[in-house]
């Protein structure tokens, strides 16, 4: 895989407040970075380094092979960067603004129109393109922020939030728009939402206090849960103290958590030992005893649930 | 076109795109046409000069440069384009350079529109118009050094209020650095060169010399060394504070 990015033990420090603490990781070409992390994690300093627009306290950032701080233009040319909430110069239109991006990108003339053009196309801002960018609704200010980070074409794309506040709609249209992208470029995004991991991200960090706590694959981000792959069943009419004997003899389960009663109902989580697939012997054994059962379905588990246990001081798994 | 010369054009569009160049222009009219007539006593003096007009500009300068100014960066940082800007293949000198000239070639043009003075002059009587276009260059040169100042003010805070406050203060004392009454204070117990130093730090002095008609090389090369230091202090500022959003 060809790297695009590399970064090696990068800190900063503000004063006191270390926000960035010793992070390193690479990320090559067809990959798309999910950062996650709780607010003040260290994500959006970490992509102002990659940027260069902050210098790191200590540490380096490669793009492309050029070395960030030494030779700024170059690594410049190959990153497109969307900063947090999506700044840009409020009274021009986004027509004369993403001219302008052309233009300091090098464009001129007849490339330049027709670079902004297809940019404009590719986020849908033909309706508003003559329109100063301060009277513009939030999802279109994001989508000119997205259009000057794409204009160039650039091998690295660097997104701060990408789909912060835009509606379902527009979130899905962006994440197209960032998939379709994803095939010919090395992308690092961050995000709040974490269901994002898993529609756009080949791979996950979750960032807390300036350090990686987790990097990984979304599914395995998943297996993080401590209810991953476990079985949710409720089953009707059967004594919960026969129906915990004979699911223990099931093989891979590790322990059985009842979750309620409601009449002749009983409500239960299985858990499997080691993340285990386990729900075709529960299904047989259940079927073997002639039970009524009237639900029976695996957990994948909630990211939310294993975001908070890596981000939370206590960290009960590692 | 360099990245200099596009980030000149945006700048300079952008003055006219927003109030800011129609109000900033018609109060610079209003103001050197008040100062002159009412003040600088044009007509009673009967002579065809323009030396009340230009006499008045440093003080014109020390409130509508810092005014200009005061959103250079200031606005930049506040609004976070900044980072934006600076994370374009752009070197920090290309854009420090790049907003400074348009603002200076926007005080240029308001400078410009003050020829119906001149035409006036003309008209009236038989002016040396060597010593005018001299007082003009000089002018413009001053207006360049208050603006290399506010730049580098308005790169420390993004408040754009404490920018123009602390660039007028900064200016005034670049004006009345020749001042007597200011040198007096020093003249008892300085020794010499200090007091050459002060004397020689002042806009007025190197304005007014210019102003008589003599372009003295040093008289333009200092402002020119005081713009690029201010400038270098501009570039040094925001590269230290940047990271303060
Ligand atoms: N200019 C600055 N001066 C001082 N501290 C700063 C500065 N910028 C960021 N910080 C601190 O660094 C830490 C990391 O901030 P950062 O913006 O990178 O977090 P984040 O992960 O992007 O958070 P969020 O999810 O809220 O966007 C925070 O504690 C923040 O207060
Ligand atoms: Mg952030």
């Amino acid at each position: 895989m060809e790297i695009m990015v590399e970064i090696k033990n990068l800190r900063k420090a503000f004063g006191p407040i270390v926000a960035v603490d010793g992070v390193s990781f690479t990320v090559g070409k067809r990959e798309v970075l999910g950062f996650l992390g709780p607010n003040g994690a260290g994500k959006s300093t970490t992509m102002k380094m990659i940027t260069g627009f902050l210098t790191p306290t200590s540490g380096t950032v490669h793009i492309c092979g050029h070395n960030i701080e030494d030779q700024p233009i170059e690594a410049k040319m190959r990153l497109g960067y969307l900063p947090e909430g999506a700044p840009a110069y409020q009274d021009m239109t986004p027509a004369s603004f993403l001219t302008f991006i052309g233009e300091m990108r090098g464009y001129r003339g007849a490339t330049l129109k027709r670079t902004v053009s297809e940019t404009v196309e590719k986020v849908n801002l033909q309706s508003v393109l003559n329109q100063s960018i301060e009277t513009l609704s939030k999802g279109f200010k994001r989508r000119v922020g997205l259009a000057q980070a794409i204009l160039h074409d650039p091998d690295i794309l660097i997104l701060d939030e990408p789909t912060d506040g835009l509606d379902p709609n527009q979130k899905h249209e962006v994440r197209t728009l960032i998939r379709a992208m994803a095939q010919e470029k090395a992308i690092i995004l961050s995000t709040h939402i974490l269901e994002e991991v898993h529609a756009l991200c080949s791979r996950a960090m979750i960032i807390a206090k300036g350090k990686v706590v987790f990097d990984g694959t979304p599914a395995e981000l998943e297996g993080k849960s401590p209810a991953h792959n476990t079985v949710l069943g409720t089953i009707a009419g059967v004594d919960p103290l026969v129906l915990h004997h004979h699911l223990m003899t099931v093989k891979g389960v590790k322990k059985i958590e009842e979750l309620g009663r409601d009449g002749d109902l009983v409500k239960f989580r299985i858990y499997p030992d080691d993340g285990q697939w386990i729900l075709p012997d529960i299904g047989h054994c259940v079927r073997e005893q002639g039970w009524e059962v009237r639900e029976l379905y695996p957990d994948r588990g909630k990211l939310d649930e294993v975001f908070r246990l890596l981000t939370t001081p206590k960290q009960t798994i590692s | 076109m360099g990245r200099i010369g596009v980030i000149f054009q945006r700048e300079l569009a952008g003055y006219f795109a927003t109030p800011i160049a129609a109000v900033f222009i018609v109060i610079f009219l209003l103001l050197s046409g008040a100062f002159t007539f009412y003040l600088g006593n044009y007509f009673a003096r009967g002579q065809a000069d323009l030396v009340p007009f230009f006499d008045f500009h440093p003080w014109l300068y020390l409130v509508l440069i810092p005014a200009l100014a005061m959103r250079l960066w200031a606005e930049e940082r506040r609004s976070g384009t900044i980072e934006l800007l600076l994370t374009l293949p752009v070197t920090m000198w290309e854009a420090v350079a790049g907003k400074f000239l348009a603002a200076w070639c926007f005080t240029g043009i308001a400078l410009a529109l003050t020829f119906p003075m001149w035409l006036t002059v003309n008209l009236l009587g038989d002016p040396d118009n060597g010593v005018i276009l001299a007082s003009y260059l000089g002018s413009l040169l001053m207006a360049g050094g208050f603006l290399a100042i506010g730049s580098c003010i308005s790169a420390l805070t993004k408040n754009q209020v404490i920018a123009f406050v602390v660039s007028v203060v900064i200016s005034l004392g670049f004006i009345l650095s020749g001042f007597p009454l200011v040198l007096e204070l020093f003249s008892g117990w300085a020794p010499q060169f200090l007091l050459n130093a002060i004397s020689s730090f002042s806009f007025l002095t190197h304005f007014q010399s210019i102003s008589k008609g003599v372009l003295d090389l040093r008289d333009i090369l200092f402002f020119l060394s005081l713009i690029a230091f201010w400038l270098f202090a501009t570039a040094t500022v925001i590269d230290m504070k940047k990271a303060e959003s």
